[in-house]
């Protein structure tokens, strides 16, 4: 992966910015250019509370080569206060833990490293919330 | 548009083919086609795959197949929509001759999938580059939460996941094509390896190399061919958003139901009379939601109604009578075009031990990625 790429999807993954449809209050996230429930092109951007539920989840017992030393892991469909939806990690937690409804956290983690350059890549991972 | 009929198939095995290249499966299944078909030339052709790229290195593939098929020059083109490629590929094919442009056409999926590729990481590709796969979610880990959602709405059981396995393992049995022609218990299936909790090894279907074809043509060439009728009644096609959490329900496939919403319009049917479905089981519970989406059974019932035995080969409606994904094996390209090859077989009542009495209607429901595609074609037997 070149630096561009990762560089250009900092805003969603360290500050959680999305697009507000201006006409229908639609949360885009990622932001788009127009949105997909009413047609609308206008958005505000806006910074999305780092809290949400699990909507599912599952444990990733076999991964792609990226992830082969962390298995297994938590992989879950988080809902945030607002509305949004975003698919994470679930972090520092027995896998028994989790459950449909689940209040989570958002945090800055670290989520893989770059094949072949090994860079660093960020963005976030859910703890529970306890 | 013209009506588009279908005279000729082709299959290689499917399995671990290591002796055979990607353009030797695609030329051995188009070649048994052409064959069968019986047909002096064809006016051009299709390869549905889903990452010749990743599995194998190698793009531009459509030429490739069109020169080792020694076609002479025609027009080919690839498609691509994920594991609905096969099916895509297909519906390329029936516009080509409706539309009165061509009068034999080709249309063939392959998948090399057994070539030292990263399979998960390559497979993984179908979904949210860079807000899915980036976060380490899996294929099997996509279809896992579609299963826990469907579970915590609607009490759907592991038993009932289980069943389908054991049932498409039943039907592979029986089917010379099938990758794992054995079958399988549920105890087994319950025990088998954890992939994405919930869902275990023998929820999955597996890494196959594989490649099948069809030969489409207009109804003056199929009435001279001699061949038993089988007739395109419609093909169709939805979208949807490839990021599962984009969906407004997790446990739903909506373009599924888009699909087939359309397709029962456009063929003037209803689920009722169709007498057998092939269906996308690339999970055990693929092919749960995809009965529910299909309107086959109502939300929340298919699970209890695969229990009851209401989709084995002697219940009220035949689902995968080919093994499906899990037995017949997937490779992906492949799928949609072995599905539709099935039906055809048991429209021409040529499925031998796996034949349904009176199959006359008969739908393949073929679907990209977690179901961001699908594509649904009905066929009806004439003769």
């Amino acid at each position: 992966m070149i630096v561009p790429r990762y560089s250009r999807e900092i805003p969603q993954r360290m500050r959680l910015e999305a697009g507000k449809c201006e006409n229908c209050g639609y949360l885009a996230f990622p932001p788009r250019l127009i949105c997909p429930e009413c047609g609308h092109k206008d958005f505000s951007n806006v910074a999305l509370k780092p809290e949400g539920k699990i909507l599912t989840y599952t444990i990733i017992h076999v991964s792609a080569d990226t992830f082969s030393t962390q298995t297994p892991f938590p992989v879950a469909v988080i809902e945030t206060v607002e509305g949004a939806r975003l698919t994470a990690q679930v972090a520092d937690c027995h896998p028994d833990e989790l459950a449909i409804g689940k209040k989570v956290r958002l945090m800055t983690r670290l989520i893989q490293r770059e094949s072949r350059g090994g860079i660093l890549m960020y963005g976030y991972k859910a703890v529970l919330i306890r | 548009m013209r009506d588009v009929y279908i005279i000729g198939t082709g299959m290689t095995i499917f399995g671990e083919v290591w002796q055979s290249s990607l353009r030797d499966l695609y030329v051995e299944a188009a070649l048994k086609a052409i064959g069968d078909a019986g047909v002096d030339h064809i006016d051009s052709m299709y390869v549905g795959t889903m990452s010749s790229g990743l599995f194998v290195g190698q793009e531009h593939i459509a030429s490739l197949l069109s020169d080792y098929l020694g076609s002479g020059g025609i027009p080919s083109t690839r498609v691509e929509s994920a594991c609905a490629s096969g099916g895509l590929s297909v519906r390329q094919a029936y516009f080509e001759i409706a539309s009165g442009a061509s009068d034999i056409v080709l249309a063939g999926g392959v998948e090399k999938m057994n070539d030292g590729g990263d399979v998960t990481y390559a497979l993984a590709t179908a979904a949210d580059q860079e807000y899915e796969a980036f976060h380490g979610v899996t294929f099997p880990g996509l279809y896992a939460m579609i299963a826990r959602a469907h579970m915590h709405q609607y009490g759907t059981t592991r038993e009932m996941l289980a069943e389908i396995a054991v049932k498409n393992h039943e039907n592979g049995a029986d089917n010379p094509h099938a990758q794992f022609q054995m079958k399988i218990t549920r105890e087994a299936v319950l025990q088998s390896t954890m992939v994405a909790d919930p869902l275990r090894l023998l929820d999955c279907s597996p890494v196959t190399d594989g490649a099948a074809a069809v030969i489409l043509c207009s109804e003056e060439v199929a009435r001279k061919s001699g061949h038993p009728l089988v007739k395109i009644r419609t093909s169709a096609q939805a979208t949807g958003p490839i990021a599962l959490h984009a969906r407004k329900n997790p446990a739903t496939i909506p373009a599924v139901a888009t699909a087939a919403k359309k397709a029962y319009q456009a063929a003037g049917t209803t689920p009722e009379q169709l007498d057998l479905v092939e269906v996308h089981d690339c999970f055990t519970i693929a092919e749960l939601v995809v009965l529910e989406e299909l309107g086959l059974f109502a939300r929340g019932k298919a699970g209890q109604a695969i229990l009851d035995g209401q989709t084995r080969r002697s219940g009220k409606i035949p689902v995968n009578t080919s093994g499906g994904l899990k037995s017949k094996g997937h490779p992906v390209g492949a799928t949609g075009v072995a599905q539709i090859i099935e039906i055809v077989e048991q429209l021409n009542h040529t499925a031998g031990k796996r034949q349904i009495e009176k199959a006359r209607l008969g739908l393949a429901q073929n679907m990209g990625g977690s179901g961001g595609s699908c594509v649904i074609h009905i066929l009806e037997g004439l003769s």
